[in-house]
C-alpha cells in the first residue's frame, strides 16, 4: 500500500521537480528585477560629507577597531543525512560545511554510500558559494564522484541553492564533466511542523545526464529519482534522530544496466537516521 | 562536540531556564584579591549603592548560577547588576575604571551628555580599556534623572555587565516619593553568547519555539474554513516569512532575570502601606523586549529615559533594551507582582513588592502567542481585514504590488484611501511646496526612499506604505480587553502618550535639514543594518554642530528596533512635526516610519545603534560625526 503510494509519488515527481525548478527560477528572475535599485533610489554614503569610519574629523589613529559580525567568518558542520537504509545495508551520508561571510562561503558538500564498510560511491562539491539575492545563493566549483566499481568522474559545477517561496529548501546544480558530459541534479526540501519538535520532511532529488556513462551503469537522460519521508524528532534544533521511507528509482538506460545486474530498477527502503548542525 | 551536544542537555533542563534558580547569582568573584575584599555571595536583588564624586569600578570575572548550572560572568565590582551609582546634577565626576579581565573592556554611560572620548565606545571614542589598564572617566553630569551604563565590548554587557546610574536634580525630585527601588530588567544565557550568536547565523529561528504548526493549520481549517486557513498563510509562506518571529532568542536559551534575581528568587521590594514608591525601570536585557505591569496597580509614568514626561497613568508598558521609564505606584495589598513577561511570551522577569519579606501574590500566565499581522508587514494597511478570506484575497494583491511597485509610479486611484491610517501615506496635497508659505521642513516628508543598497542579499523586505502613527501598542499588546486577555479599559502605554514636560525640549526651530535612513535585515542570512548596509559597509552620519536635524527612521523589518542614539538626545515627533518627547532609544515597529529631531552640541563621534545586542553586533549601528 505504501509502496503504491510511494511509487505514484515518484512518478509525479519530475513533473514536480521541474516546476520548483521553474518556480525558484522565475521567482529569482522576479527578484532579481525586484532587487535592481531603481535609477533614483538614495544613495546610502549621502550623509557621509565624505567622511568614512577611519577618515575624518575625530577619527580614532590606525586601522578601524572596531569590527562587528558582519566582518566576521564564521563556519557550520550540517548533517542533512546521515542514515542507515535497511533493504540495501548501506550507510547514507549527505554533510554541507560552509565558511565565511554572510555573503560570500566555501562550502563543501559531500554525500555517499557506505556498504560493508566500503565506500560505494560518493560525490563531493567544492563550491564558492555567493548571495545573489535575499534567499538564494549562486555557487561555482568542482565536483569529484567516486565510484568503488567504475570510473570516478570530475566535474565543474555551476548552481543555486536556497529557500524558494513557500519555504522549499531548493538545490539545483549543472555540471559539465571531460568529453562534453553533462549532468545536472536538483533536491527539494520541506519541513512540515506537526508540534515544535516532531518534524515531517519530504525530500525530493532527481539526477540527470546529458551523456552514456556506461563504465559507471547510468544512461543519459534521467536517471535516478528518490522521493523520501523521514519524521524526526528534535531533542533541540542541532540533534534530531529520525526514521524513515525513501523510494528510490532508476530510469531509461540506467534502469536497464541494473536490470541486466540482476538489480531493480526500484527500490523502497525503511531507514533511521540523524539530522544534526554545529 | 560540546557545541554539538550542550543543547541536548539544556533542553532537558528547560524548566530551570524558565524559572531559574530561588538561590542564584554570584558566587564568586575572581581575582582572589576581589574575593577578600568582597563577600563570596553577594546579596541578592540589591545592587551596592556607589555615590560622590569619585568612584573605582573593577571589571572581573565571577562564578553565577542562575539556572543550576554555574558559568563564569563579566561583573564590576563581583555584582550582577553592577553597583548603582547615585550621582549628583552639575557633579564633575571622576570614574576611574580597571579591567581585571584577559581582553580588552569599556564602559558607556547610556543616555549621558558628555564629551566623545568619555562615551566609552571601543574604536569610535577610545581604544577600549587594555588588561590590567585603568581609564579614568571626568565628565560633568548636565542632566539628571534614571540612566544606566553598561560594557560596550563584545558581548560583556550580556554576561553581566550593567548597572543602573542615577543623577539626582540639582533642585529635588519633582515628585516625591517614600521610596526608591530600581527594577532592573536584564537576561541570561548559560551558553557562550557568540556562540548563540553563530547558531542564529546557521539557523534564524533556531530559538522559536512558536512556530505555526501542521495542527495550528487544521484548527484553522475547521474553526473558519480551509480558504480562510489558506489565506492566513498565504503572505507569510509566499514571502518566507515567519509570523511568531517575536524575537530572536527566547527561553530555549534565555533566563530573565529582574534586579540579578531570577523568577523563582523573587526578587523582593519591600514597604509600608500608604507609602509612594517610585519604581525606576531599566531595561538593561541584551536581547529581550519586557511587557511590565503590576496587576491591581495603576502605573503613574513621570519619567522616559530620564527626562520627566506630563504624569500619565497606564497599566502595563512595553520597553525595549536601552530605555527606561520611571513609574510611581501606592499599594494597598501586603504584596503585589511586578511581572515583565518576554514579547515573544516563553518567559518573564517576576518580582514582588510587599509588605515584608517572604510575601508573594499571584503571578499572571503568560499570554498567548499572536501571530504578526499585515500592518506589521506592510504598515498603513487596515488590519481589520485580518484573517478574512476577501479583504486577504486583497491585501495578496496589494503585496504582489507591493513588491514591485516604486512608490513614485504608484496609481494611488487603485488604492482605497479608508484602508490607509489617516491618509498619511497618500496624502499629498498637505506634503511640501504645495503648503506654499509654509516651511516644507516643518513636517517630516512622507515619500519613501528606499537606499539603493536596499535592494539585494542583505535586505528580506522594504515597507513602501509604512505607518506614521505613534498611538500602536505593538504586536501583543492591542485590543487585550477584547481578547480577554486583561480587564476593560486596561491601558498600554504608547509613544503617543508621552510628552515631555514643559521646558524639557529647549529647542523649537524647524529643522535644517531631513535625512532618511531605513532599518534594515535579513532574518534568514540573519543579517541586520542600516539602508541595507552592515556597519563594516557603512559611511558615518554627518551632522554639524548645533545644527537642528530631522531624522527619518523607517523600519523595513518586522521586529521592533530599539535605536539608541549616542551623544545627543532624540527628540520624537508626530507626522504633522509636533515635538513630543525626548529620548536617547526609540523604540521603531515593524513597518513603521517615525522622525526624532536632535541637535548636537558635543562634538566628535558617535554610536547609533539598535540596543538589541545581536542586532547592533550583526551590523545594525552607524557612526556620527558631530563636526
Amino acid at each position: 500500500m505504501i509502496r503504491n503510494v510511494l511509487i505514484k509519488l515518484a512518478l509525479m515527481a519530475p513533473g514536480m521537480v521541474f516546476v520548483l525548478a521553474n518556480a525558484a527560477y522565475a521567482q529569482m528572475d522576479q527578484m532579481q528585477m525586484q532587487d535592481e535599485a531603481p535609477s533614483d533610489a538614495r544613495d546610502p554614503h549621502a550623509y557621509s560629507d565624505g567622511f568614512t569610519l577611519t577618515d575624518g574629523p575625530y577619527a580614532l589613529p590606525g586601522p578601524r577597531q572596531l569590527k562587528l559580525a558582519d566582518e566576521h567568518r564564521f563556519w557550520a558542520v550540517i548533517g542533512d543525512r546521515l542514515e542507515y537504509q535497511e533493504e540495501s545495508e548501506s550507510t547514507v551520508f549527505d554533510v554541507q560545511a560552509w565558511y565565511g561571510t554572510t555573503y560570500n562561503r566555501l562550502v563543501v558538500k559531500t554525500e555517499g554510500d557506505i556498504v560493508n564498510g566500503t565506500l560505494e560511491e560518493s560525490s563531493t562539491d567544492v563550491l564558492w558559494s555567493r548571495a545573489f539575492n535575499a534567499y538564494f545563493d549562486t555557487q561555482l566549483g568542482a565536483r569529484v564522484d567516486t565510484y568503488d566499481e567504475g570510473e570516478d568522474r570530475q566535474w565543474l559545477a555551476l548552481g543555486f541553492q536556497g529557500l524558494a517561496p513557500y519555504w522549499f529548501e531548493v538545490d539545483v546544480t549543472a555540471y559539465l564533466g571531460d568529453d562534453g558530459r553533462t549532468a545536472l541534479s536538483a533536491e527539494a526540501e520541506y519541513e512540515l511542523l506537526f508540534t515544535q519538535r516532531l518534524i515531517l520532511q519530504p525530500r525530493m532529488e532527481i539526477n540527470l545526464l546529458g551523456k552514456d556513462d556506461p563504465e559507471n551503469g547510468l544512461g543519459s537522460g534521467l536517471t535516478n529519482m528518490s522521493v523520501g519521508l523521514r519524521l524526526r524528532y528534535e531533542f533541540s534544533r542541532q540533534f534530531a534522530p529520525y526514521i524513515g521511507v525513501e523510494w528510490t528509482g532508476a530510469f531509461g538506460d540506467t534502469a536497464d544496466y541494473l536490470q541486466a545486474q540482476g538489480e531493480n530498477k526500484s527500490t523502497t527502503q525503511v531507514l533511521a537516521g540523524l539530522k544534526f548542525w554545529f | 562536540m560540546n557545541r554539538l551536544f550542550s543543547p541536548l542537555a539544556s533542553s532537558l533542563s528547560r524548566r530551570r531556564f524558565v524559572q531559574g534558580l530561588a538561590v542564584g547569582g554570584v558566587l564568586a568573584t575572581i581575582p582572589a584579591a576581589l574575593l577578600a575584599r568582597e563577600s563570596a555571595q553577594t546579596a541578592l536583588g540589591s545592587a551596592p549603592v556607589l555615590s560622590g564624586t569619585d568612584i573605582h569600578l573593577e571589571i572581573g570575572q565571577s562564578l553565577v548560577n542562575f539556572t543550576g548550572v554555574t558559568r563564569m560572568a563579566t561583573t564590576i565590582n563581583g555584582s550582577i547588576p553592577a553597583p548603582t551609582l547615585r550621582l549628583r546634577e552639575g557633579d564633575d565626576v571622576t570614574i576611574r575604571v580597571t579591567n581585571r579581565l584577559s581582553v580588552p573592556t569599556s564602559i558607556h554611560w547610556h543616555g549621558i551628555l558628555l564629551p566623545f572620548e568619555m562615551d566609552g565606545v571601543p574604536g569610535i571614542s577610545f581604544k577600549g580599556i587594555a588588561p590590567g589598564e585603568t581609564f579614568v572617566y571626568r565628565f560633568k553630569l548636565r542632566q539628571s534623572g534614571t540612566y544606566w551604563y553598561h560594557s560596550h565590548s563584545g558581548f560583556q554587557e550580556m554576561t553581566g555587565m550593567y548597572g543602573a546610574l542615577i543623577i539626582e536634580p540639582r533642585s529635588g525630585e519633582r515628585h516625591e516619593a517614600d521610596q526608591d527601588f530600581v527594577v532592573q530588567l536584564s537576561d541570561w544565557t548559560d551558553e557562550d553568547p557568540m556562540h548563540v550568536f553563530s547558531k542564529l547565523k546557521v539557523q534564524g529561528d533556531t530559538f522559536n519555539f512558536n512556530q505555526p504548526t501542521f495542527f495550528d493549520f487544521t484548527r484553522d481549517v475547521s474553526d473558519k474554513g480551509l480558504k480562510a486557513a489558506l489565506s492566513k498563510r498565504q503572505m507569510w509562506n509566499q514571502m518566507r516569512m515567519n509570523p511568531t518571529d517575536l524575537a530572536d532568542l527566547s527561553t530555549a536559551t534565555l533566563t530573565y532575570l529582574m534586579n540579578g534575581t531570577a523568577p523563582a528568587g523573587n526578587w523582593t521590594g519591600v514597604f509600608k502601606k500608604g507609602e509612594r514608591l517610585r519604581l525606576r525601570f531599566i531595561n538593561a536585557a541584551s536581547n529581550s523586549f519586557y511587557d511590565v505591569r503590576i496587576p491591581g496597580l495603576k502605573l503613574t509614568v513621570v519619567q522616559a529615559d530620564g527626562q520627566d514626561v506630563e504624569p500619565v497613568s497606564v497599566d502595563e508598558f512595553r520597553f525595549g533594551p536601552g530605555e527606561t521609564y520611571d513609574v510611581l505606584v501606592r499599594p494597598d495589598d501586603e504584596a503585589c507582582t511586578i511581572f515583565a513577561q518576554s514579547m515573544d511570551r516563553t518567559g518573564y522577569a517576576r518580582g514582588t513588592l510587599a509588605t515584608r519579606q517572604g510575601l508573594s501574590a499571584p503571578v499572571p500566565t503568560l499570554d498567548p502567542v499572536e501571530w504578526l499581522t499585515m500592518q506589521d508587514m506592510m504598515g498603513a494597511m487596515n488590519h481589520e481585514g485580518m484573517g478574512h478570506d476577501a479583504s486577504m484575497e486583497g491585501m495578496d494583491h496589494s503585496n504582489m504590488n507591493m513588491e514591485k511597485m516604486d512608490h513614485s509610479k504608484m496609481d494611488h486611484s487603485q488604492m482605497d484611501h479608508s484602508q490607509m491610517h489617516g491618509g498619511m501615506v497618500m496624502d499629498h496635497s498637505m506634503h511640501g511646496m504645495q503648503q506654499g508659505s509654509q516651511n516644507p521642513l516643518a513636517k517630516p516628508s512622507t515619500s519613501v526612499n528606499h537606499a539603493r543598497t536596499e535592494y539585494g542579499p542583505s535586505v528580506d523586505a522594504r515597507v513602501d506604505t509604512p505607518r506614521t502613527n505613534l498611538d500602536d501598542p505593538g504586536i501583543g499588546l492591542r485590543d487585550l480587553a477584547e481578547k480577554g486577555l486583561r480587564p476593560v479599559g486596561h491601558k498600554v502605554l504608547t509613544l503617543a502618550d508621552l510628552q515631555s514636560l514643559d521646558g524639557v525640549l529647549d529647542d523649537h526651530r524647524v529643522p535644517e535639514k531631513e535625512l532618511e535612513l531605513h532599518l534594515t535585515g535579513n532574518m534568514e542570512r540573519y543579517s541586520w543594518s542600516f539602508d541595507g548596509l552592515e556597519f563594516g559597509r557603512s559611511t558615518p552620519v554627518s551632522l554639524k554642530h548645533g545644527q537642528r536635524v530631522r531624522i527619518i527612521l523607517q523600519n523595513d523589518t518586522m521586529m521592533t528596533h530599539p535605536m539608541h542614539l549616542h551623544g545627543m538626545w532624540s527628540e520624537l515627533e508626530t507626522d504633522q512635526g509636533e515635538l513630543r518627547v525626548r529620548r536617547h532609544t526609540i523604540p521603531v515597529q515593524p513597518a513603521q516610519r517615525i522622525s526624532f529631531l536632535t541637535t548636537p552640541h558635543d562634538l566628535g563621534r558617535w554610536a547609533w545603534h539598535c540596543h538589541l545586542l545581536f542586532h547592533m553586533d550583526a551590523g545594525m549601528f552607524r557612526e556620527v560625526v558631530v563636526s
